[in-house]
């Protein structure tokens, strides 16, 4: 039995031969319902990676399973986040939830019917993260953290195998993130669901993963791999202990190295 | 939202005070009428002539709305072609480019000689003029859909065509609701001129009577009347892009 998701000896080039190598010899195998996290430096791949995993982008070399299966298309199970909230500002924050239900079967062809049901889904998602009843604002009359929390539902909403976040937190304040955090956590907690987060912050990664990948400069691969061992379910006091300081200090060692 | 007196009476007063302050240099400088007619004389020529100025105004006004409108069904098709693929961008865009560098004074003569002189070349004159922009607004809105938001649909299975439209199309809204305005605007500006060229009715054509006849109030009345219309067209158009795209229009910069 293979992997979850299992990239091995991946290489990308953009901008087509000659153009920029962005992965080379890339390999990392996450299993189900694991919570990894990637770390490295600035434009190492990263994001690369997230794209090869979800189909979004195809190696020249090497292959791209998931599921078991390799990934020809874009995968149709994974929800994605990013840095950037990208919610639609023409559609409410309970619309915005909606619209991968409007484009996953077997919700497509329910939701119309449905949609009742699904608006109760919606705003039970809503209500887990802190944001009951504000379904009818729009995005643009949210702060950022709410935005990026309805950005995170949106990733969620069609129950995905497969959570792909990119930096997420990135762009948030610290209180912020923390809850965010802990939500995160819940999340992975409660349902059997398998995440790679992509991160630059090493407290984040050792918090919420259950193994670490820490990728070179560009072109990026793994140069180490982590198993955090604290164990579930983690307090946000957790952060405060020596072995959590211990693994972030080592983690920061391979990035210092990793640097080009 | 409340916008204060000062700001809704400002365009009226400015208008009021630009009359007055033509009809002041008039009378002060005693300008001689056949050079430049005060307000007051240009007023008295438009009741004098007003059937005229009506049926006129109207003949403007409908090959406008006309050409206009054939603007925005083709313009509209041809910006959601343009904007879903590549190639078809990559092939039309020179071409509508070097079509758009033609004035259109100088297409006039060659509907004229399929069609012959007054409604048609009017309408087509108008067409022609007012799509432009009108695709190029629409083909925008597409092209500049965040790649991130596209990942995460891709990521979900979505068609190009499910992209197109949960996406792209209500994007392009207020691209294309804010080209309205400009589009009417140059469809008039078409109208008017190949009714002067090539027509015997239309403002244009009123106004170049009125030159003929040596009748200077009238060629101003007729001007005031296009103005009128042109501003008219213009409000509807923006009433209408702040009907249908209220989210688009949520900054306050230009409010205060
Ligand atoms: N669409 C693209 N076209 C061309 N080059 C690209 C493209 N996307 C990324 N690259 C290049 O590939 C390399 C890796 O980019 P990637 O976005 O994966 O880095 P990253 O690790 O996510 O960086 P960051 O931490 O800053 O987000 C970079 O050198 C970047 O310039
Ligand atoms: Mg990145």
């Amino acid at each position: 039995m293979t992997a979850f998701v299992a990239l091995d000896d991946v290489s990308h080039v953009y901008g087509g031969a000659g153009g920029t190598l962005a992965v080379d010899g890339l390999s990392i195998h996450v299993n189900r319902g694991e919570f990894a996290a990637v770390v490295g430096p600035s434009g190492c791949g990263k994001s690369t990676l997230m794209k090869l995993a979800t189909g979004l982008q195809f190696p020249f070399k090497g292959t791209v399973q998931v599921a078991g299966s390799v990934v020809r298309q874009p995968v149709k199970i994974a929800g994605m986040a990013f840095q950037a909230p990208t919610l639609l500002p023409w559609r409410t924050t309970l619309e915005n939830l909606l619209l991968p239900l409007e484009i996953v079967e077997p919700h497509r062809g329910r939701i119309r019917r449905h949609r009742a049901e699904y608006v109760a889904r919606a705003e039970a998602l809503l209500a887990s993260v802190g944001l009951a009843g504000q379904g009818g604002k729009f995005p643009w009359q949210l702060s950022g953290g709410m935005q990026q929390r309805t950005s995170l539902c949106r990733a969620l909403i069609h129950e995905p195998d497969l959570l792909m976040l990119d930096e997420p937190f990135g762009a948030l304040d610290a209180f912020t993130r923390e809850e965010l955090w802990c939500v995160i956590r819940d999340l992975h907690a409660a349902r059997n669901i398998t995440i790679v987060l992509v991160t630059h912050d090493l407290r984040e990664a050792v918090f919420l993963a259950d193994r670490i990948f820490v990728m070179s400069a560009r072109p990026g691969r793994i140069v180490a791999e982590r198993e955090v061992d604290i164990p579930r379910p983690r307090d946000l006091e957790v952060t405060f202990t020596p072995q959590f300081s211990a693994i972030v200090h080592e983690l920061r060692a391979h990035i210092v190295k990793a640097r080009p | 939202m409340k916008t204060s007196l000062a700001i809704r009476l400002a365009p009226w007063i400015a208008t009021v005070a630009l009359f007055v302050f033509w009809e002041a240099v008039c009378r002060i400088f005693k300008i001689p009428p056949f050079f430049l007619p005060p307000p007051s004389l240009v007023a008295k020529s438009f009741v004098e002539f007003w059937p005229a100025i009506y049926r006129n105004s109207l003949f403007t006004l409908s090959t406008t709305l006309i050409g206009f409108g054939m603007a925005v069904g083709f313009g509209l098709a041809l910006g959601l072609a343009v904007g879903w693929s590549r190639a078809i961008y990559a092939g039309i865009y020179p071409l509508m480019i070097g079509f758009n560098a033609i004035p259109k004074v100088a297409v006039v003569p060659i509907l004229v000689l399929w069609f012959g002189i007054g409604f048609i070349p009017a309408v087509l004159t108008a067409f022609l003029i007012s799509f432009f922009p009108i695709v190029v607004n629409v083909a925008t809105g597409l092209a500049t859909i965040e790649p991130e938001l596209e990942d995460v649909l891709k990521a979900l299975g979505a068609s190009k065509l499910d992209i197109m439209r949960k996406v792209g199309i209500p994007r392009a809204l207020p691209y294309f609701f804010g080209s309205l305005k400009i589009a009417i605007t140059l469809a008039f500006v078409g109208s008017v001129i190949s009714e002067s060229v090539a027509s015997n009715t239309g403002i244009g054509n009123l106004m170049l009577q009125a030159q003929a006849q040596f009748q200077v109030p009238l060629i101003f009345a007729g001007l005031i009347a296009l103005a009128v219309e042109g501003i008219a067209m213009y409000a509807l158009m923006a009433m209408l892009e702040a009907r249908m795209t209220g989210w688009a229009q949520r900054s306050g910069f230009a409010q205060t």
